[in-house]
C-alpha cells in the first residue's frame, strides 16, 4: 500500500465516520420531520434534541475533514468534483446552514409557533442535505465527473436516475441509523412506548434501505458496469457482510437487543461504503484517474499523515469522552417531557 | 435550461462577491467563536472563586449565547470549505496541496473545539464545578488554534512560499514553508487579536446600552467592565501588531501598500496620505504628512517607496480608492478605540471605576460595531488590495474561478439566505434577553434556574 493509498483510506475513514455519526444526526432530523403533530410528536422531538444536541457539531466536523483531506491530498479530485457538481454541493451547503442554525435557534425559543418554524427548518434541511450529498456520491460513483475543472455537465451529472437514487439511499440510510440509535436512547430514558415507536420505525426503514440499495444495484448494472463489476468481484465480500449485518440487525431489533443492533447497523453501512471503495479502487474518477495519479506530492502526503496521526492522539480520547459522557447519562424523564409548557 | 443563456466564460465577479459576502458574514460570528469562550471561562472562574451570583449568572447567559453563535459559526464556516471548491476550483486544483496542511491541522483544532463545546455546554450542571471549568480550556485553545491555522492559508495567498513550479506543474512542495510564510506571523496575530477585540467591545456594547437604559446594577457593570477591560488592554497591542503587518505588506506586497496609501508615483520620502480619493492615476484631496509613509514603512524618512506606476497596469489593484479608504477607516477606528481604552484606564486609575459620563457609555455602545467594522474593512484592504491576484504574483483571480455556467445564481441565493439568517439570528439573540429577564440583584436561585442548554 502506497502513501497515497493510506491517505485515500484516511479520507474514506472520514466519509465512514461522517455517515455513521453525522448521517445519524441528519436521520434524527428526518424522524423529527415525520414525528407528527405538536402533541403527538413532542416526546420524540425531545428525545431527538436530547440525543444529538451535545454531539452534532463535533460529528459535523467530519464533513470539513473530508473536504480538507481531499483538497490537500487529492487536489485534482476536489477541483473536478466541486466544479462539476457545484449545484448539489451548494444546495447541500445551504441545507447545512439551515439545519445547524434552525436546530440551535429552536432550543432558545419557547413559544409553540416559533419552535414549529425552526423545527420544520431543521427537519426539512436534515433531509435535503444528505440527499444532495448522496447525489454527489452517485455522480462520482457512476463516473459522471470527468477529471479537470468544470468538464462535466452541471445538471445531468447529478440529475439522473442513479445519482438521484443514491441521494434517496443516503436519506434512507441516515434515517435507518438514526432510528436504530434512537431506539436504544429511548429505552435508556425508560419510556417504553417511545422505544416501541422507534423500534418499529427502525425495522421498517431497515427493510426500505435494503430495497433501495437493491434497486440501486440493478440500475448500476446498466448505468455503470465497471463499478457493478467491481462490486460483484473485489467488493463482493463486503457486500455480503453488509447484507448479513443488515439482516442480523433486523433480527436483533425484533428481539430487542438494541445496543447490538446499533453495532450491526453501523457495520452494514460501513461495509457498503468500503465495498464501493473496493469496487472502484484504484480509480478515483472512473478509469484514467488513479489514486497515485491524483495524489499530491510526497512531502504534502507525509506532513498531512503525521499531523493527522498526532491529531488522532488528541481526538480519540476526546471523542470517547464526549460519547461515553452523554450515553452514560440517563436522559431523565424530565428532559424529554414537555418543559416549554412550564415557566422556567 | 436557465443556464443555457449564460455565457460559458468564467465569472470572477459573482464568485468574488459570493466568497466575500459569505466570508465577511462568517468572520463576525467566528470572532465570537474565538473570543467568547475565553470570556465565559473567565467569568465562570471568577464566579467560582468569589461565589458572586452576578459572575455566575453572566457565565451561564454568555454560555447560552456562545451555544447559538458557535452553531451558526460551524455551519457558515462549512459553506466556505465547500465554496473553495465550488467557486475556486482552479486555485484548489493547482494549489490545494500547498495550502492544505494548515487546513488539515485546523480541522483537528476545530474537532477539539466542537467536542469540548458539547461537553462544556451540556455538562454544565453534571460535573463538579472545577472539572467543568477545566473542560472549557480546550475550547479556547481550539478556537485560537483554528483561527491561527486558517489565517496562515490566507497569509500564504499574500506571501506565497514553499513550492516550485516547472512547466506549469507543481514539482515540489514544502508544506511547512508554505504554512510559515513571511505574512503568517503578523497576519495571524492581527486577526486573533481582532477577534478578541470584536468580542470584548461587542459584548461590552450590549451592557453599555442596558446601563444607559437605567440597569446600573452590579451584574450589568461587570458585564460591561470585564469584556471592555480585556479589549482595552488589547487595543494598543493591536496597533503595534498592525504596524508590524503593514511593514510586512511593504516588503512582501508593494502594490498593495501603494494602493493602501494611494501612492501613484515612486517617491523618495513618501508622505502618509489620509483620506481623499484616487482617480486618473492620482490621489485627490488627501491630507499628507510629509515623509510619513517612508518613516512608517521603512523607518527612514528618506526611504523610497514604490508607487503604482512601478508596475504594469494589469498587475495593479483596480479599486485603489476602496483599498485606501478601507485602510484609513480601519486605522482611524483603531485609534478611536485606543482613545476609549485610555479614557477607561485614566478613570480606573483615578476613581477605581469606569467613567460615569453618559458619553462614555454611548461610546462603548458603538465600540462593538466600530471594532467589527474595522475588522471588516481590514479584510477589504487585504483582499481587494491583493487584486488582480488570488495568489500574489502567482495566480490571477480570473484563472482560479470555476468555469461552469450559472455561478451567479449561487451568489443571489447566498445573499437571500444570509439576509434571512441575519434577521433571525438578531431576533433570537434579542429574545434570549427578554424571555428570561435579568433580576435586579441575582440570587442563588436565579443562577441555578437558568439553564444553559
Amino acid at each position: 500500500m502506497t502513501l497515497a493509498d493510506t491517505l485515500a483510506g484516511v479520507m474514506w475513514l472520514g466519509v465512514t465516520f461522517y455517515t455513521l455519526f453525522g448521517g445519524a444526526d441528519f436521520g434524527a432530523g428526518f424522524w423529527d420531520l415525520v414525528a407528527g403533530g405538536a402533541q403527538r410528536g413532542d416526546r420524540q422531538r425531545r428525545l431527538i434534541e436530547h440525543s444529538i444536541g451535545p454531539v452534532w457539531e463535533a460529528n459535523h466536523v467530519w464533513l470539513i475533514f473530508i473536504l480538507v483531506v481531499m483538497w490537500t491530498c487529492f487536489p485534482g479530485l476536489f477541483g473536478a468534483v466541486s466544479s462539476t457538481l457545484w449545484i448539489p454541493l451548494t444546495l447541500a451547503a445551504f441545507g447545512v446552514i439551515a439545519r445547524g442554525s434552525a436546530f440551535a435557534f429552536r432550543k432558545t425559543v419557547t413559544e409553540h409557533w416559533q419552535r414549529r418554524i425552526f423545527g420544520v427548518g431543521f427537519a426539512a434541511s436534515s433531509v435535503i442535505t444528505p440527499f444532495f450529498l448522496g447525489a454527489v456520491a452517485g455522480a462520482v460513483a457512476s463516473g459522471r465527473v470527468p477529471p479537470g475543472i468544470g468538464r462535466g455537465d452541471a445538471i445531468t451529472s447529478w440529475w439522473n436516475p442513479v445519482s438521484v437514487l443514491t441521494g434517496v439511499l443516503a436519506v434512507t440510510v441516515c434515517a435507518y441509523l438514526a432510528a436504530v440509535y434512537l431506539t436504544a436512547d429511548a429505552r435508556r430514558s425508560g419510556d417504553e412506548s417511545l422505544t416501541a415507536e422507534f423500534r418499529n420505525r427502525a425495522l421498517a426503514v431497515g427493510v426500505v434501505a435494503g430495497v433501495v440499495a437493491g434497486v440501486g444495484l440493478v440500475f448500476l448494472h446498466a448505468d455503470a458496469p465497471a463499478l457493478a463489476h467491481g462490486l460483484a468481484h473485489r467488493g463482493l465480500p463486503l457486500v455480503v457482510i453488509s447484507v448479513a449485518a443488515g439482516v442480523i440487525c433486523l433480527g436483533l431489533l425484533y428481539r430487542r437487543h438494541f445496543l447490538a443492533a446499533r453495532l450491526t447497523a453501523a457495520t452494514a453501512v460501513t461495509a457498503v461504503l468500503w465495498a464501493w471503495a473496493a469496487a472502484q479502487y484504484p480509480h478515483l474518477l472512473g478509469p484514467g484517474t488513479t489514486i497515485t495519479q491524483a495524489a499530491a506530492t510526497r512531502p504534502v502526503l507525509q506532513a498531512t499523515l503525521i499531523s493527522l496521526g498526532i491529531g488522532a492522539v488528541l481526538l480519540v480520547p476526546s471523542f470517547t469522552w464526549l460519547y461515553v459522557l452523554f450515553q452514560r447519562q440517563n436522559p431523565s424523564r424530565a428532559d424529554i417531557t414537555p418543559n416549554h409548557l412550564t415557566p422556567r | 435550461m436557465i443556464f443555457a443563456a449564460a455565457s460559458h466564460l468564467a465569472d470572477p465577479v459573482a464568485a468574488r462577491s459570493q466568497m466575500g459576502f459569505s466570508l465577511g458574514w462568517h468572520i463576525i460570528v467566528a470572532c465570537f467563536g474565538v473570543g467568547l469562550p475565553a470570556l465565559v471561562v473567565f467569568v465562570e472562574w471568577r464566579g467560582l472563586r468569589t461565589g458572586d451570583p452576578a459572575y455566575r449568572l453572566l457565565a451561564r447567559r454568555w454560555a447560552k449565547v456562545l451555544g447559538v453563535l458557535f452553531a451558526v459559526g460551524v455551519v457558515s464556516g462549512t459553506i466556505l470549505s465547500i465554496e473553495l471548491g465550488v467557486l475556486w476550483s482552479g486555485l484548489m486544483t493547482g494549489y490545494g496541496q500547498v495550502i492544505g496542511l494548515p487546513f488539515a491541522i485546523e480541522g483537528i483544532a476545530f474537532f477539539i473545539e466542537a467536542i469540548f463545546l458539547g461537553i462544556y455546554l451540556y455538562g454544565w450542571d453534571r460535573f463538579p464545578p472545577r472539572a467543568h471549568l477545566l473542560s472549557g480550556i480546550p475550547i479556547i485553545v481550539g478556537g485560537v488554534a483554528s483561527a491561527f491555522f486558517v489565517v496562515t492559508a490566507n497569509a500564504w495567498m499574500n506571501a506565497p512560499t514553499g513550492f516550485t513550479v516547472q512547466g506549469g506543474h507543481i514539482t515540489h512542495v514544502d508544506p511547512w514553508a508554505a504554512m510559515f510564510n513571511p505574512a503568517t506571523g503578523p497576519e495571524t496575530t492581527h486577526m486573533i487579536v481582532a477577534a478578541l477585540m470584536v468580542t470584548g467591545f461587542g459584548v461590552a456594547s450590549v451592557y453599555a446600552v442596558a446601563i444607559l437604559r437605567g440597569r446600573n446594577d452590579r451584574y450589568h457593570r461587570l458585564g460591561l467592565l470585564v469584556p471592555l477591560t480585556g479589549a482595552a488592554i488589547l487595543t494598543p497591542i493591536q496597533i503595534g501588531v498592525g504596524d508590524w503587518a503593514a511593514r510586512m505588506v511593504a516588503t512582501e506586497q508593494p502594490t498593495k501598500l501603494a494602493a493602501m496609501e494611494g501612492l501613484a508615483k515612486t517617491t523618495r520620502g513618501a508622505p502618509e496620505a489620509l483620506g481623499g480619493y484616487y482617480s486618473g492615476g492620482k490621489l485627490h484631496d488627501a491630507l499628507k504628512i510629509p515623509d510619513g509613509l517612508s518613516i512608517l514603512a521603512k523607518l527612514n524618512p528618506h526611504a523610497t517607496i514604490k508607487g503604482l506606476d512601478a508596475y504594469p497596469a494589469n498587475d495593479r489593484p483596480p479599486l485603489v480608492t476602496v483599498v485606501h479608504l478601507s485602510f484609513d477607516l480601519m486605522v482611524g477606528i483603531g485609534f478611536g478605540l485606543l482613545a476609549l481604552a485610555a479614557w477607561l484606564a485614566w478613570s480606573w486609575w483615578r476613581h477605581r471605576d469606569h467613567p460615569q459620563s453618559r458619553w462614555f457609555l454611548r461610546t462603548v455602545a458603538v465600540s462593538g460595531i466600530a471594532a467589527t467594522l474595522a475588522m471588516e474593512v481590514g479584510w477589504v484592504t487585504t483582499e481587494v488590495g491583493r487584486q488582480p491576484w488570488i495568489v500574489y504574483n502567482v495566480l490571477r483571480v480570473a484563472n482560479a474561478v470555476n468555469p461552469e455556467p450559472g455561478i451567479q445564481y449561487g451568489f443571489y441565493a447566498v445573499v437571500a439566505i444570509y439576509a434571512a439568517l441575519t434577521v433571525i439570528l438578531i431576533a433570537v439573540l434579542r429574545r434570549m434577553t427578554r424571555s428570561t429577564p435579568i433580576p435586579a440583584a441575582p440570587q442563588e436561585a436565579d443562577v441555578e434556574q437558568y439553564t444553559v442548554v
